[in-house]
């Protein structure tokens, strides 16, 4: 158990130090990088516990695509101009925001460890059985049966959030050329090339 | 502890066991892919040093040892030394879950195909990393075609695998290769392997979707500042990656380390033959392209991604959980 133990605290101070560099650190591209490292050893830590089809997903989904676009992101703002206004300008609205914000995970924190201390059977569920079966069989096996309807929603949710993203970003630019693929594929010298006979001083006219 | 110890002793034979393999043959790989490119072209390739030239990619990585590794004086030094390393040691690691026989793999373990896909989607940071720690123009573009690019294609790869999972019932590679005893993924799911092979060469960036470092507008993509070593390093990784997609589509859809036909002269080739055979035919495919198809413009890629290979993906996905449902095949898994 050792080894096991030794592994859990090297991740999880891995963990500690970078969340605590994505905070302090000037750099916006450095911060985004210790965030990475924090998911990654949050997702070791997930593995470890037997979690192994979360830690994976945390792989694939944070640190293969959600941080991609984060440091996407960040790499395109100009981010000396934003420190500026951030440090001169007395009125910065995100600093309330940020606590309102901050205070509720801190609370929603003290209720779940609070409830997990001192109730015992609170994490206990009748639905999944631990013991026998793999991490992801078990999740498969409850996912779509007992937990269909909060999965279902899950899915509408995000879905509604993507498409609200499409249409902020969305805008229609007029006189942009697009290249139509079936017209071009189906042009042939019959229909594309025209033959004509010009007069001397007066020229073709040629429409479009 | 010391049992621990003991325990890391043992295993590290093993990987290095499993290492050396792979970057000599990534060394070898080269050396296919340039020669099939040459005789694609009514060239020869590279043929003078060693026997059939063989030796060329060894003299081409003593060339790059020797040569000064140049620091840009604007890079940001940490990620631009990093990135390289990142891309070479993501590549390797993913072998470790390579299954080449029943019992010829390092680690196995039950989630292995995420594993492998988490793995190869992480392969995108060198690139970026790289990208845009050398603080210029063209590096910069690259870095960030390449991460859309990637991210694109990993979607529609990501549901190819799903595919295949529906039919296996499990995530296990062993369970993945065991599950087409009887019949190939590659002939049930023949569509779903053509667009798995051609979302590996936009994921790799081979050609014809090399437009991270297409030479004719970025020079080199995010190549461009790196030199000597670290320009090698990256060279490694990328055809380690190839090598890997190669293991990957052969374990999905061409059955890993099963024979064609189980039956008495064919099946005494040893399983790694097969394993080794079958990513070489898929690496000669990807070389062949390579040689035969013009690079494909931006706009196009991403059209081909996101408009044509998802939802045909997906719906193809839909056509196989209903096959599986009606016909009563879904795979009932062992508990």
């Amino acid at each position: 158990m050792l080894a096991h133990s030794i592994f859990f605290y090297f991740f999880s101070v891995i963990a500690i130090f970078s969340s605590l560099m994505v905070i302090t650190s000037r750099s916006t591209i450095n911060s985004v990088f210790f965030l990475i490292l924090d998911f990654i050893s949050v997702g070791c830590l997930f593995i470890m516990v037997g979690a192994e089809f979360l830690g994976m997903i945390i792989l694939i989904v944070y640190v293969g695509a959600v941080a991609v676009l984060f440091l996407f992101v960040v790499m395109m703002l100009n981010v000396a101009e934003q420190k500026q206004s951030w440090f001169i300008g007395k009125k910065s609205t995100h600093i309330p925001i940020g606590l309102i914000v901050s205070v509720l995970i801190l609370l929603e924190l003290l209720v779940v460890v609070g409830g997990w201390k001192f109730k015992d059977n609170l994490m206990s569920s009748n639905t999944l059985n631990l013991s026998d079966i793999s991490n992801t069989h078990q999740l498969g096996l409850v996912m779509y049966t007992d937990y269909i309807l909060y999965f279902q929603l899950a899915g509408v949710i995000l879905l509604l959030s993507m498409i609200g993203a499409i249409l902020l970003t969305f805008r229609q630019r007029k006189g942009v050329k697009k290249q139509s693929y079936f017209n071009q594929i189906s042009r042939n010298p019959s229909s594309s090339i025209e033959l004509r006979d010009v007069k001397s001083n007066e020229g073709v006219k040629i429409d479009d | 502890m010391m049992e621990y110890l003991q325990i890391l002793g043992s295993e590290v034979y093993k990987i290095l066991f499993l290492l050396v393999p792979i970057l000599v043959s990534v060394a070898m790989i080269v050396w296919l892919d340039r020669r099939v490119w040459g005789l694609v072209q009514k060239r020869k390739g590279p043929n003078v040093v060693g026997p059939f030239g063989l030796l060329q990619t060894l003299a081409d990585a003593l060339k790059y040892i020797f040569k000064e590794i140049i620091i840009p004086a604007s890079a940001n030094k940490t990620v631009f030394i990093l990135a390289p390393i990142v891309t070479m040691t993501l590549a390797l690691v993913a072998w470790a879950v390579i299954p080449m026989s029943e019992e010829l793999v390092l680690s196995d373990i039950n989630v292995g195909i995420l594993y492998l896909f988490a793995v190869s989607s992480l392969g995108v940071y060198g690139i970026i990393m790289g990208g845009w720690a050398s603080n210029s123009k063209y590096p910069f573009l690259g870095a960030i075609r390449s991460a859309a690019q990637m991210v694109s294609y990993e979607v529609s790869i990501g549901i190819i695998i799903i595919n295949v999972l529906l039919c296996v019932g499990s995530l296990n590679l062993k369970d993945i290769v065991l599950a087409q005893k009887e019949l190939w993924y590659v002939i049930p799911l023949f569509p779903m392997f053509v667009i798995f092979f051609i979302s590996a060469l936009a994921e790799t960036n081979r050609p014809p979707f090399d437009l991270p470092e297409a030479e004719a507008e970025l020079v080199a993509g995010y190549q461009t500042e790196y030199s000597g070593m670290m320009y090698a390093m990256f060279w490694l990784g990328e055809y380690a990656n190839i090598l890997l997609m190669c293991a990957m589509g052969s374990i999905l859809f061409l059955g890993g380390w099963l024979p064609i036909i189980d039956i008495y002269p064919i099946n005494i080739i040893p399983a790694p033959i097969w394993m080794i055979l079958k990513i070489l035919f898929l690496f000669f495919l990807f070389a062949l392209i390579k040689a035969i198809v013009p690079r494909y413009r931006y706009d196009q890629l991403m059209r081909l991604g996101w408009k044509i290979f998802l939802p045909f993906s997906l719906i193809y996905l839909v056509f196989t959980a209903s096959f599986l449902f009606y016909f009563d095949k879904l795979p009932k898994g062992n508990f």
